[in-house]
This record gives C-alpha cells, sequence and structure tokens, in this order.
C-alpha cells in the first residue's frame, strides 16, 4: 500500500492525462470550436441578410428604389489592415519560438510586436466605422449596418482580448513571473489570436471581396 | 504525523494548506465537486418549487372556463417564466448536479479537470438565475414564451424590462453552461483512470460527453441570437424587425432558437437517458444490453439533433422541399431513440429484477418516454403537425418527453445516487408511495392534454369559453397538477427524514457496477486513495468478482499500458483502495500526501461580476461598470492565484 501511495503522489506530479495532452490545451480547442458557432451565426446572419436592405448604403456602389449610393468599402484600405493582422501571427509564432528556447527578450520583443500590429489593426477598424458612419451607415440605417457593425464589432472585441492577454503576458514576463516551463500558457494566447485572424480571412473575404 | 509515517509519505511531500475555510465560507469558496454537485441539486431543486408553483397558477386559472383569477398579462408571464425555469434553472443544472457528483467518480478521477472553473458554472447559474426571477420583483417578467418569438419581443410591441431580464438571464446562464460543458468535455477526455478506454465508461459518463459537445455547438447559437435581441431591443439594429422600410426578418430568430433549441432539447433528455442506464442494469443484475449500440445510438441523436430544427416551424411557411426535408430528418431522429428504448428493454429482461424506487422511476422514464416520443412522431408529420400545431397535444407531448422523460430519469437518479452523497439511504416505502402519487399525477395531469388539443384547445390562452367541450379535461388536468404537487412534497419529507435518520449506506448500498460505489458514501474529499485500475466494462463489479475478468482474459498489465499514452506509471496494484477497507483510511487528503486544490474566491467575484456587468443594461450602466471591474479583478485574481495542489 506504501508502494500504492507513493505511485498515485509520483503520478500527481507528472500531471498524467488520458490523452498526454495538457488539460489547458483541450479546452482552448473547445473554446474555439465553439467560437467558430459564434462567428459563424453572425456570418450567416449578415449572408441572409445580404442585399436585402431596400435603402442605402450598400457596401459596394448600388442603386436602390432608384436612389444611387456610393458603396462605402474601400478595398486597398481594409486589405491593408488585413495585413496587419495577418502578420501579427508571424510575430506571435515567433514570440512562442522566443519561449521555447527560453528566450525571455525574444519573448518580450515579439509579444509586444504582435500586440502593436493587433493594436494597428483595431485602430483601423476605429477609423474605417467612423468613415462608414460619415457615409450615413450605423446600426439603424439598415441591415447591411445592423449585420455589418455587429459581425465586425465582435470580432474587433474579439482581438482587443487578445490584445489585452498579450500585454498581460508582457506584463507577467517583465515581472519575472514566465518561465520557459510555462510556454503552454503563450502557445495558448497564440491559438487563440491565430484563431481570430483566420476568422478575419473568413470575414474578409466574404463580407468585403464576394462580389454581390 | 504518526499516519504520514505509515503511508511512508515524509511531511514535507505536501505544502501546507494556506488557507483553510469553514462552515458557510468553505462551501462559497469550494472548487470540491461533489460539494459543487450538491449546491447544484439543492438551487435546481429550489427552482424546481418555483417552477412548480407557478405550473400550480397556471392549473389553477386554467380549472375552470372564463376563469378571472389571474390576469392575462400575469399568466403570459407565468407560462413564460414555468417553460424558462424548467428547462433552463431545473433540468439542466440538475442533469449538471450529476455530472458533478458522478462523473469524476466513475472515471476515476479525483476531481474535474477545472476545478474552479466549475466553482465559476455554479455561481454564474446561481445569480444568472436569480437575476432572472427579478422581474417577479419589478412586476414585469418576461412574457413572450420561452421562445421568444420576434417580433413580441422588439421594443416596440414589448417596452417592458421583462424581457430584457430573459434576453440577460440566458445570456449569463448560456456562460455558465458553456463552462461546465466545457469542463466536463475536458475532464472526460484526460482525466480517465488507467485502463478506462472509451468504450469501457459508464453510459451516464458517455451521455455526459455527449451532451457537453451538444452544450459546445448549440450555446453559441443562442449567444449570438440573444445578443442580437438585445442589440435590437437597446441598440437600434434590425435583426428581427419585419416594419415595412426594414425588412428584417423575424424568421431568422425563430431559425436560430430551433437550431439551438432542437438540441437543447437533447441537451435535456441524453443526461436522463444515461441515468436509466446506470439504474436499470444495476437493479435487473444484468449488464446493460447492447453498451456499444448505446453509446453510438447517443452520439447518432446528438449529431441529428442538429437537423431537425425546422419541424418546429412547418406552419411558417417554408415550402414543401424544406418541410419534406425535415419531415425525413425528424423520423430519422426517432431511430437511435427507438434502439435505445429496445435496449434498455432487453435489459430488464431476464433480469433478477428488484423494483427499487429508482428502478420504478427508470422503467416509468422508458415508458412515458415512449409515449412521449410516439406522439413526437405524429408531429413530424407535416399535415398532422399543421393540426397540431399549437394546440395542447403540443403541450401534452412536450410534458411526457420533458417530465415522463428528463424528471423521471433525474428522480430515478436523485434515488440511486442520493446514499452515495448523503451516507444515508432514502425510505424505500415512502419513495414508492412518492413514485406511484408522482406517476399518476403526472398521467392525469398531461393524459387529458392530448384530447384537449384533438378537441382544438389552443396553448398560451389564458381561459376559454364554456361549452367547448373542455371543461371536463381541464379540471382533472388541474386535480392531476396538485397531485404532483403532493408528490414533491412527499419527496422532501422523504429527503428530510433521510438526512436526518436515514439508514446508513454504507459505499455500496445497491451492489453496483460503477467505480464511484466502489468509495465509501460520502466519498471522501479525494475520492480516491489510490487511483483505480479499470479493467473492463463494469469495472468495480470486475474488481468484485475478479473471476469474470479472467474469463473475457485480461491481464493487469496489458491493462495498464494500454492506457497510459505510452507512459509508464509504475505498478499500482489494485482493486484495493484502502479507504474502503477500514475507517482508520478515512483520513485527510494531507496526510495521504493528495493533494488537493484550496478554496477560492475568484470564482464567486468573477460570477457576480458578470450578471451584475448584464444587468447593468437594466438598472443603469453605472452596475454595469462595477460588474466589469468585478470581473477584471476576479480574472487576473484567479490567473495569478497560487495553486495548491
Amino acid at each position: 500500500m506504501e508502494h500504492a501511495v507513493a505511485t498515485a503522489h509520483a503520478a500527481e506530479h507528472e500531471h498524467r492525462t488520458s490523452t498526454g495532452l495538457d488539460n489547458r490545451k483541450l479546452v482552448m480547442w473547445a473554446f474555439l470550436a465553439s467560437d467558430c458557432l459564434f462567428f459563424g451565426s453572425f456570418i450567416s446572419a449578415y449572408m441572409i441578410y445580404r442585399g436585402r436592405s431596400p435603402s442605402g448604403p450598400c457596401p459596394h456602389e448600388c442603386v436602390l428604389n432608384g436612389v444611387h449610393y456610393d458603396g462605402v468599402f474601400n478595398i486597398p484600405y481594409t486589405s491593408v489592415s488585413a495585413f496587419v493582422l495577418l502578420m501579427s501571427s508571424l510575430t506571435m509564432v515567433l514570440a512562442l519560438a522566443a519561449i521555447q528556447r527560453g528566450n525571455h527578450r525574444g519573448l518580450r520583443i515579439w509579444l509586444l510586436a504582435t500586440a502593436l500590429l493587433g493594436s494597428v489593426f483595431v485602430g483601423g477598424q476605429y477609423f474605417e466605422f467612423t468613415t462608414f458612419y460619415q457615409k450615413g451607415l450605423s446600426l439603424s440605417s439598415n441591415l447591411f449596418g445592423t449585420t455589418f457593425f455587429v459581425l465586425t464589432g465582435f470580432h474587433g472585441a474579439h482581438v482587443t482580448v487578445g490584445i489585452i492577454m498579450l500585454l498581460s503576458l508582457l506584463l507577467t514576463s517583465l515581472l519575472g513571473r514566465l518561465p520557459a516551463s510555462d510556454s503552454l500558457t503563450v502557445e495558448l494566447t497564440g491559438l487563440y489570436w491565430h484563431f481570430v485572424d483566420v476568422v478575419w480571412i473568413v470575414i474578409f473575404t466574404v463580407v468585403y471581396l464576394l462580389p454581390m | 504525523m504518526a499516519t504520514t509515517v505509515v503511508h511512508g509519505v515524509p511531511a514535507t511531500a505536501a505544502p501546507p494548506q494556506t488557507r483553510v475555510y469553514r462552515g458557510i465560507w468553505s462551501w462559497v469558496t469550494t472548487v470540491d465537486h461533489k460539494r459543487i454537485g450538491v449546491l447544484y441539486g439543492v438551487t435546481a431543486f429550489a427552482f424546481f418549487l418555483i417552477g412548480g408553483l407557478e405550473a400550480l397558477l397556471i392549473r389553477t386559472q386554467l380549472a375552470v372556463p372564463n376563469n378571472t383569477l389571474i390576469h392575462p398579462d400575469l399568466y403570459n408571464q407565468l407560462f413564460t417564466m414555468h417553460g424558462t425555469t424548467m428547462i433552463f434553472l431545473v433540468v439542466m443544472p440538475l442533469s449538471v448536479a450529476f455530472f458533478n457528483i458522478v462523473v469524476p467518480l466513475q472515471i476515476g478521477a479525483r476531481d474535474v479537470a477545472f476545478p474552479r472553473l466549475n466553482a465559476l458554472s455554479y455561481w454564474i447559474f446561481v445569480t444568472g438565475g436569480i437575476f432572472l426571477n427579478l422581474g417577479w420583483l419589478l412586476g414585469a417578467s418576461p412574457n413572450a414564451g420561452w421562445f421568444s418569438y420576434a417580433n413580441l419581443t422588439e421594443r416596440a410591441y414589448n417596452p417592458g424590462p421583462g424581457q430584457d431580464f430573459w434576453a440577460l438571464g440566458l445570456l449569463v446562464l448560456g456562460t455558465a453552461s458553456m463552462a461546465g460543458a466545457f469542463n466536463f468535455a475536458v475532464t472526460i477526455i484526460n482525466m480517465r483512470a488507467p485502463g478506462m478506454s472509451l468504450m469501457r465508461m459508464p453510459v451516464f459518463t458517455w451521455m455526459t460527453f455527449v451532451t457537453s459537445f451538444l452544450i459546445i455547438f448549440a450555446f453559441p447559437i443562442i449567444t449570438v441570437a440573444l445578443i442580437e435581441l438585445t442589440f435590437d431591443r437597446h441598440f437600434g439594429t434590425n435583426f428581427f424587425n419585419a416594419a415595412a422600410g426594414v425588412d428584417g426578418d423575424s424568421l431568422l430568430w425563430w431559425h436560430m432558437f430551433w437550431l439551438f433549441g432542437h438540441p437543447e432539447v437533447y441537451i435535456l433528455i441524453l443526461p436522463a437517458m444515461g441515468i436509466v442506464s446506470e439504474v436499470l442494469p444495476v437493479f435487473s443484475r444484468k449488464p446493460l444490453f447492447g453498451y456499444a449500440v448505446v453509446v453510438y445510438s447517443g452520439i447518432a441523436i446528438g449529431f441529428v439533433s442538429f437537423g431537425v430544427w425546422v419541424h418546429h416551424m412547418f406552419t411558417t411557411g417554408l415550402g414543401p422541399v424544406a418541410n419534406a426535408v425535415f419531415l425525413t430528418t425528424t423520423m430519422a431522429v426517432a431511430v437511435p431513440t427507438g434502439v435505445k428504448i429496445f435496449n434498455w428493454i432487453a435489459t430488464l429482461w431476464g433480469g433478477s429484477i428488484r423494483l427499487t424506487t429508482a428502478m420504478l422511476y427508470a422503467i416509468a422514464f422508458v415508458s412515458m418516454f415512449t409515449i412521449g416520443g410516439l406522439s413526437g412522431v405524429s408531429h413530424a408529420v407535416v399535415p398532422s403537425d399543421w393540426q397540431q400545431h399549437g394546440t395542447y397535444y403540443i403541450v401534452a407531448h412536450f410534458h411526457y418527453v420533458l417530465f415522463g422523460g428528463a424528471i423521471m430519469g433525474l428522480f430515478a437518479g436523485i434515488y440511486y445516487w442520493w446514499p452515495k452523497v448523503t451516507g444515508r439511504l432514502l425510505d424505500e416505502k415512502l419513495g414508492k408511495l412518492q413514485f406511484w402519487v408522482m406517476l399518476i399525477g403526472f398521467n392525469v395531469t398531461f393524459g387529458p392534454m392530448h384530447f384537449l388539443g384533438m378537441d382544438g384547445m389552443p396553448r398560451r390562452v389564458f381561459t376559454y369559453p364554456e361549452g367547448m367541450g373542455w371543461d371536463l379535461w381541464n379540471m382533472v388536468a388541474s386535480i392531476g397538477a396538485y397531485l404532483m404537487a403532493f408528490g414533491v412534497l412527499l419527496f422532501i419529507h422523504n429527503a428530510a427524514v433521510s438526512l436526518r435518520r436515514g439508514q446508513p449506506a454504507g459505499g455500496d448500498p445497491w451492489d453496483g457496477r460503477t467505480l464511484e460505489w466502489s468509495i465509501p458514501s460520502p466519498p471522501p474529499a479525494y475520492n480516491f486513495a489510490t487511483i483505480p485500475v479499470v479493467h473492463g466494462r463494469d469495472a468495480w463489479w470486475l474488481m468484485k468478482h475478479p473471476h469474470r475478468a479472467e474469463r473475457e482474459g485480461t491481464t493487469d498489465t496489458d491493462r495498464v499500458d494500454l492506457q497510459v499514452a505510452g507512459r509508464h506509471v509504475g505498478v499500482v496494484e489494485t482493486p484495493d483502495d484502502p479507504s474502503r477497507e477500514s475507517p482508520a483510511a478515512y483520513e485527510d487528503a494531507h496526510s495521504l500526501g493528495i493533494h488537493l486544490p484550496d478554496g477560492s474566491w475568484f470564482p464567486v467575484i468573477t460570477a457576480f461580476g458578470l450578471t451584475f456587468f448584464a444587468a447593468g443594461l437594466i438598472f443603469g450602466m453605472w452596475l454595469s461598470g462595477i460588474g466589469l471591474l468585478m470581473m477584471v479583478f476576479g480574472a487576473y485574481a484567479w490567473c495569478y492565484e497560487p495553486i495548491n495542489g
């Protein structure tokens, strides 16, 4: 029995799991799977109402009930901000690679770079929203405004939460409380960050690029 | 420290417990899955009494024609809150109570994967549930039905805060369900004892697993629908606004609601099916008939449940193609369900049956659920559904599956696992009396509703004229409702008697098959002094009857190596759990060298913060601000809290 207790005790320290994967990693994947349905529902609402607004403004140039509207979208502008967000996935990978090699300075640099790129994206979205609003598009102007702002707004909120997570990691690292053995925390933040990027690829394609 | 020496574990092996809470604070800060399960059960039962009271008021109003006892507006609030309460605050959390109490014990784990997240689920559930019911105090509860169809819920037609309590309350409660589902999915994937392969898991654990995934995939959809509704009501969006010049579509709500709502039906019933699959074999003294088929049927139900939602919408005019497709899928979902019913019957067949109260409830589940299932198939047929839609026939149907099914199954679970949780048996004589009162009361209440529906009585009417042929059956149904209320009082009496002077249960009162019966009742905080090694299905039965394991050609060594993903964990000698053999082993975790996580305040703080944050939309943004601060504080303190064990 001594042996059994000691073994159980040892097993406890190994944090043995049935699959060999860490619990936190599994739960992050489960959360992201769930979040797919979350964005999927908003995207569905957008697609269902696509082209069904009886009045403008429209995403692209349009004529509704004899009234001509300029399109609100500026594809080159949004392409640049989408590129910025995608590049932040690269810096995120570099941050993880750094801490896995025990390079704390590299970790901090790349975490900061990722957070900055993310902030550029969110700032760009803020500017875009303001421009659209000035062109007459609001939450209540038409179905396009309703579905567009809520969908992209919740994506922006996800990016913002990601930035807060990145800066929290940076602070934790600066306080010396993020040892290399804790690289999983960085990895999980990375999973979330990449997911938010992938969602933007879908949104950018479906909302901005798909022709009417 | 003598005991420590006996076990050969140096005293330094376990770090000293830094924070020990006692009394009520030990419950508030608890992260022990068994205690959280008890909290879930007691809270859900309190909501069961509230929801039952609402039902009694409804039945009292409908007992006689032209009744003026209850104002129509109050009546709308009563049936809305009755449905919402019974689904989100009673059946779901009662099922979660069993997930909490039973699943870690059945898979041989010391706790769930994320104990503090588990506490967070509970505290969000209880604060969200109270928030949802606050409308009663303001005289403005939600009144658009538990499905809250658009446009009834748009601000123009429903200006009061009632509908906000509903939308925000369900948003809050949804996060509790999701947190729980993530936790149990990971617990079941990752925390199984050595040898507990997936196809050796008890069926209740399996159904918990399937239910968790249904929640993970169905709740985001309702979350989005509720966010859109809230934005429509407060921020001027037009998601469900069908007014001319806006051209939104109220059917979008219907689609989203039922795309969530039909999986939700299986979220309610699969745990009860799991309970019944545990109870029937034990009291038939036979293994479950066709274990693999029962498991696969449960998974099949989970998949198909996402493809049947339009059968709630046959009368909305989606056209013959959509109707025909969803007629077919709805018929199809009856197949795995029917397969399970035959498996349960075949489990009983030739068994040596003990008609305990738990067994009676399990048999009642099978028979009542079959009746409800058959009436369900009858409205899968589109023309038939057009006749039945919006009548009392539908009310009869879903009460046969949700009360005759889910609640009967949950009562089977209560009688079955009560001795494990409390260490004392419930009185069987009282239990059987209570069972028959409930069963008769249930059928007297809901049986006649089939006739009422066929005679054309619509749902959701606060009264009806004389001479429609509805008087007799309404009176009968109301009498049945009071009979059921008496049955619930009998249960409370039984529970109180058991807690005070119930017969001590011992570890294994039913001669069970699964691991929860291999440890004392109530289980020690650490559950298993030694993590058991599982040699086959019905793990505890095989430990009690090792010759069966030999006959099945299993040996210890191959089972151990099989399970641990290539990692050697040493030789674990089981099945002799010291805590079972002698009371001396009833030591605290510390002296056994087992790390248990400390209690934590942060789940409670975060949960209150979340509910305050949502409630601020009704009571003022200052409350949202306070809630946000509490959430941020709770989350950060949580992340940086040193975890002991």
